[in-house]
């Protein structure tokens, strides 16, 4: 029983993550996980690691592509790339 | 790749080199300049493998800095850090501890202030110390491949296990490992189920961890508002507005475009009326003969022919590199990134291609600022597309001559139009090709985006004025002597020919002018017929089988022969080969009088229709009519292989634009 409500309890967490490039201009999240892959390993060594907090900062034109900050320092990247970066809202 | 370099001198008695490396965020290498960067740190028998690494590090983004340090340090090579950027650090309330930090790290921390020059001293002064690697590795990357890191070094002959790591994982573009090199070391990983990707997130996570300890111990941030950051904040708001931040994009692009086209303008004059001042002075001063021939319309015209680019290059560097410096660059790139990428390009683009409005060679050359090597390439090939000022002359006779000076509408002049399609024309074919040599062009990097948008900043003047010089200097020195010879060839074509055509020419100019002809038009006739004697007017002859079904006969083949060394030459050659006296504006209305004369002498139809004109301007518009664009692209892509692929691309698409045209009008 106890084994069967953390599967949920995990699995409710887990829904609740949406991709970076999900969130609107100004709104927060906190990082949680990366998949494995040269691409996470570029944007953890510009910064975004799992823990951090991150903001949507600007949106280009056509929705991509956008800034975000993440610390001190303001990133831009794509939405492609955005994707890959799951945030806890 | 361009490498900096120069020498510094620690003492009387030593002198060391110190060479700028191409910038990178970690030592894992993506693009092609970081796998330069990558194999002068890694491989011990390239040719600049430090002695001593100067790390510059970034106070304020301390953790992303670090590292980078840190890989570093791992790789065993005796380093330094240089802090820079300490004093915004500080006025954003963040201070560091950099002895300590040194302390922890093994490794001497120097703040400096490298836009002021601050600490320079104490950073040589360091260099002088002998220093020494740091005695144990930042992080132990044993635990992360415990029974591979010994037998790969032996393998790879790294001396540091972090260093065979890093080579396990990039081998395959090491440079100096051979086939069968490669294959044990692919052999190695493989039995030890190595997957490079997971090593280095594993890695970078420890080090960052690693990293967070110890700026809790060295850093202290005091909750403070940074005007830095605060400042930038509010520019941003600005500047990269969904609407806003392009309409100021545009204005600032139309303001660099206006410079590059008006305002070089006069010293271009400049340039050309002193370049001919000396032909005359040398005319008058040396014998006449075949050497002052060649030196004053061959040697001398090529020279001027480079010189006169210098205004152009120099004022477009001067803006782009204010737009670097300061930080705007980086916005441009995100503002435009989403319209360029389609094209094959990058949101650096932008600039170059605007720029080529003006002249394609400046522009190509600041293409050098788009890191991703294929947007790079795509956008120096795509680049003589655009409506460069070169083409004005040809576009303003033609348009005269096939479009009528009327309204449209009442409203719209006619002949504005046409020019104004022109343009366009050029735009929307240089974003066809990008779009669809994206396709074939593959170059061997990973292409990210996700770049750091960094505070803004005054720009360096002295590097601005440097970085101008700079450019200046290399177009001369580089692409200068390709365009001096090309020149010199094209000068011989023109003025010699077979010796018997052109002593009969000879015969008969002295004939006319015993016949009592006016010594002018005698002049004329010599000109327009030495030019039809000439090895260049047997070419156009040549030609004129290839060049007839786009309208083109003999006399316009030796204008785009002769144009080949540049656009408006066009209108020249056509003045001297119809005897109009060269170019004034008056000379335009005759030369098109006696273009609407021509007649062709097999049908008796006029020679010159509308279709002719329309189809010629539509050569003009993609033809590769510019050996100055070739030496540039020479000099840029550093082989012959990429401007001989843009010439025949180019002079193809031409050649089907024209037939078309012409086929579809007449």
């Amino acid at each position: 029983m106890f084994l069967f409500v953390n599967i949920v309890m995990g699995m409710k967490k887990r829904n609740q993550l949406i991709s970076l490039a999900e969130l609107k201009k100004g709104q927060r999240g906190i990082i949680q996980e990366l998949p494995e892959g040269e691409l996470s390993v570029k944007l953890m060594e510009m910064g975004l690691l799992p823990g951090e907090t991150v903001r949507v900062e600007h949106v280009a034109l056509w929705g991509d592509p956008i800034s975000v900050k993440v610390g001190n320092s303001l990133l831009s990247l794509r939405k492609e790339e955005a994707q890959v970066v799951l945030v806890e809202p | 790749m361009d490498k900096h370099s120069g020498w510094l001198v620690l003492s009387q008695h030593e002198v060391v080199e110190v060479i700028d490396l191409p910038g990178i965020y970690s030592l894992h290498p993506r693009r092609i300049d970081e796998f330069i960067t990558f194999d002068v740190l890694l491989n011990s028998e390239n040719e600049v493998h430090p002695d001593l690494i100067i790390l510059v590090a970034d106070a304020t983004n301390l953790k992303r800095s670090l590292l980078l340090c840190s890989q570093v340090l791992d790789l065993r090579i005796p380093a330094v850090i240089a802090l820079n950027m300490v004093d915004v650090a500080r006025a954003s309330g963040l201070a560091i501890d950099t002895l300590k930090l040194s302390r922890l790290l093994g490794v001497k921390v120097i703040p400096i202030n490298a836009r002021e020059g601050k600490g320079i001293n104490e950073l040589k002064r360091a260099i002088q110390t002998r220093l020494k690697a740091p005695a144990s590795d930042f992080l132990d990357v044993s635990a992360l491949a415990p029974d591979l890191i010994q037998p790969l070094q032996q393998l790879t002959g790294a001396r540091a296990p972090y260093a065979a790591l890093q080579i396990a994982c990039h081998y395959i573009n090491f440079y100096c490992f051979q086939a069968e090199q490669k294959a044990r070391i692919r052999h190695l990983l493989e039995t030890h189920h190595f997957s490079a990707a997971r090593f280095q997130a594993e890695e970078t996570l420890r080090r960052y961890e690693r990293i967070r300890h110890l700026l809790d111990e060295v850093t202290r941030q005091a909750l403070q508002p940074s005007p830095m950051l605060d400042a930038t904040r509010r520019i941003d708001a600005l500047l990269l507005h969904p609407i806003g931040g392009y309409v100021i994009l545009l204005i600032i692009f139309l303001l660099v475009f206006q410079a590059v086209f008006s305002w070089a303008q006069y010293p271009m004059e400049a340039i050309d009326a002193s370049i001919n001042h000396l032909k005359r002075l040398l005319a008058a001063v040396l014998p006449a003969g075949v050497l002052t021939d060649l030196l004053i319309e061959g040697i001398l015209s090529g020279i001027g022919g480079v010189v006169v680019f210098l205004p152009q290059i120099m004022i477009l560097f001067g803006f782009i590199t204010v737009l670097e410096d300061t930080g705007y660059m980086t916005r441009v790139s995100f503002l435009m990134d989403r319209l360029m990428r389609r094209m094959g390009m990058s949101g650096k683009s932008t600039l170059p291609l605007v720029s080529g409005m003006a002249c394609a060679v400046p522009a190509i050359m600041s293409a050098r600022n788009i890191e991703l090597q294929r947007d790079r390439l795509i956008t120096i090939l795509v680049t003589p597309l655009m409506s460069c000022s070169a083409r004005l002359p040809v576009y303003t006779l033609l348009i005269g001559f096939a479009v009528p000076d009327t309204r449209l509408w009442g409203l719209f002049h006619l002949q504005g139009l046409v020019l104004l399609a022109m343009y366009l024309f050029g735009w929307v074919m240089a974003f066809l090709v990008g779009f669809v040599f994206q396709f074939f062009i593959k170059v061997n990097e990973l292409s990210y985006y996700v770049t750091e948008l960094p505070i803004y900043r005054w720009p360096r003047w002295k590097n601005v004025v440097l970085t101008m010089i700079e450019k200046g200097k290399v177009f001369i020195t580089d692409a200068g002597k390709i365009i001096v010879a090309i020149s010199v060839v094209l000068w011989f074509l023109a003025s010699y020919g077979p010796p018997q055509a052109m002593r009969d020419v000879d015969e008969r100019y002295v004939q006319l002018r015993q016949q009592a002809a006016s010594p002018v038009e005698a002049e004329e006739w010599l000109r327009t017929h030495k030019l039809e004697a000439s090895y260049a007017g047997h070419i156009g002859k040549v030609l004129e089988p290839l060049i007839a079904p786009l309208g083109f006969d003999w006399k316009i083949g030796i204008a785009l022969l002769t144009s080949f060394a540049a656009r408006e030459v066009f209108v020249g050659t056509m003045a001297t080969i119809y005897s109009t006296g060269a170019g004034e504006d008056s000379g335009l209305d005759v030369l098109r009088q006696r273009m609407r004369q021509e007649r062709n002498p097999h049908t008796g139809q006029p020679t010159y229709s509308v279709a002719t004109a329309f189809s010629l301007m539509i050569f003009f518009a993609l033809a590769m009519q510019c050996m100055s664009t070739l030496a540039v692209v020479r000099r840029e892509t550093h082989t012959w292989k990429w401007p001989l692929i843009q010439l025949a691309y180019l002079t193809g698409l031409a050649y089907l634009g024209s037939l078309i045209t012409f086929q579809l009008l007449s």
